[in-house]
């Protein structure tokens, strides 16, 4: 495995897409897109109550806009989630509905809307299966849904804890254990019972358990889902790991600790994070930067150590909303902004440089 | 620019109700960066965040849109200070409260009002 922190990198802009007349709040890559002659998509959900899909041309490697998915959702569109097949996108929206979309020969259709929460429904994913969708939002609850044939979802649990607006759900990336981030400062995890297929809370990371002291606006994972790193409005980013093996043989009850908490990078909200194949931790933030982190190999008696590896400042013209890695492009990025753009980058290290000159 | 909003439970401009004076506005024009802060006619003011997010609408035009805003309620002058802070200065919340048509309405009226 490469040793980042030895490296420089920069972050160079790819292409600047506009279309969007609202801020852009979330983006997401269309899985197995971007290799193997299947051109890069990017699907992206905005203030101005449509989603975006943006296609790469194999030919002169730009991206176009080649669908505007309008005249469904009524409210702004505040996340937006391709099933892993690549087959669906799930589109969570102020207006407190969650639609499902289909490309049908080049032309997307809504084949399902998912109601029930109370008010804006704020982020939706699918489990590493795509057998199930979580949904969270204002009305502090969490939603799961179980994906029947014929594009039919059923709701199997309404989940209560959160005592504040749910910001993001996120699946883990090898089981079904779901995890939530709120506005009430904590993270939470919920796990299926063995026996009665009942959902519930199997741990809340607060301040008590060295967690967040502001709203937690995002969570993500390592590729071998044993580190989590969340983001918060109290300006620090914390990495938690976990014990995979107990996690991946079924026990939901395998308890996440914190390992480190990295303060005094940001001075402002950071509203995303994402954590790539490679490793490369990467924050967007309301001082429309865009920062890098790594694990540091400094070696530590106390465990491991992040650093700092890049800092794009003006990243966006304002505040950075989202970030996402390429899911098959290790060093391709996308991100969204208040500016009503989504940047396409390449983080390209120095030494990557040097063997394209040649 | 801040003077002639109207303090939705009074007939008055928010200055003529001395809830806002211009020394509570600070400015950093290097940084980017705009602090309010205000104070609710009543230490229990329900409207706190009403009128925060009349004075946010009413200076989103009269800074560059790459200024950052931050609104708070003067210390010590609203029960839930933290709360209503947080709240105002959330801005995934201020955009859904904006979407409200009630309370969108409530705001412009605010607003655009010109009475006295």
């Amino acid at each position: 495995m490469m040793n980042f922190a030895d490296e420089n990198f920069e972050l160079t802009e790819v292409q600047k897409l506009e279309g969007h007349t609202d801020r852009v709040w979330s983006l997401a890559w269309k899985p197995a897109t971007g290799t193997n002659g299947a051109p890069a998509v990017l699907a992206s959900c905005s203030g101005d109550k449509t989603i975006r899909i943006w296609e790469q041309s194999p030919a002169t490697g730009s991206f176009h806009c080649k669908a505007v998915l309008e005249d469904t959702h009524t409210r702004t569109v505040r996340s937006c989630a391709w099933s892993p097949s690549g087959k669906l996108l799930a589109t969570a929206s102020f207006d407190a509905t969650t639609a499902i979309w289909e490309d049908v020969g080049g032309d997307f259709s809504c084949v399902s809307t998912l109601e029930g929460h109370e008010n804006e429904v704020k982020s939706v994913s699918w489990n590493a299966s795509g057998s199930l969708l979580a949904t969270c939002g204002r009305d502090k609850s969490v939603w799961i849904w179980e994906v029947l044939p014929h594009n039919e979802f059923e709701c199997v649990s309404v989940l209560q804890g959160h005592t504040q607006d749910v910001k993001m759900v996120q699946w883990h990336p090898a089981t079904d254990i779901l995890f939530s981030c709120s506005y009430d400062n904590s993270i939470k995890v919920w796990a299926e019972d063995g026996d009665s297929d009942d959902w519930h809370c199997v741990q809340t990371l607060n301040e008590s358990s060295s967690g967040h002291t502001s709203t937690v606006w995002a969570l993500s994972f390592n590729a071998s889902g044993d580190k989590m790193v969340s983001c918060s409005d109290d300006l620090t980013i914390k990495i938690w790991g976990c014990d995979i093996m107990r996690m991946l043989s079924g026990d939901g009850n395998a308890p996440w600790t914190h390992i480190c908490t990295l303060s005094g990078y940001h001075d402002r909200t950071i509203f995303s994070i994402h954590w790539s194949r490679e490793g490369i931790i990467c924050s967007g933030a309301a001082d429309d930067a865009i920062r890098f982190f790594v694990e540091s190999e400094d070696g530590l008696v106390n465990g491991p150590s992040y650093k700092l590896l890049y800092k794009k400042d003006k990243a966006h013209e304002m505040d950075v909303n989202a970030v996402q890695w390429s899911s098959t492009e290790n060093r391709r990025l996308a991100s969204a902004s208040d500016d009503g753009t989504v940047k396409i980058w390449e983080f390209v290290s120095a030494s990557g440089k040097k063997k394209l000159q040649l | 620019y801040v003077r002639d909003i109207r303090d939705p439970e009074h007939p008055y401009s928010l200055e003529q109700l001395s809830v806002l004076s211009e020394e509570s506005i600070t400015v950093d024009e290097k940084l980017g960066r705009i602090l309010i802060t205000f104070t609710p006619t009543i230490q229990h003011c329900s409207m706190a965040t009403v009128i925060g997010l009349c004075l946010r609408e009413k200076l989103k035009d009269h800074f560059p849109h790459h200024f950052k805003v931050d609104i708070k309620v003067a210390p010590g002058s609203h029960a839930n200070e933290e709360s209503v802070n947080k709240q105002l200065n959330d801005k995934e919340r201020v955009a859904a409260a904006l979407e409200n048509p009630n309370l969108r309405q409530l705001v412009e009226e605010c607003l655009y009002s010109s009475e006295l």
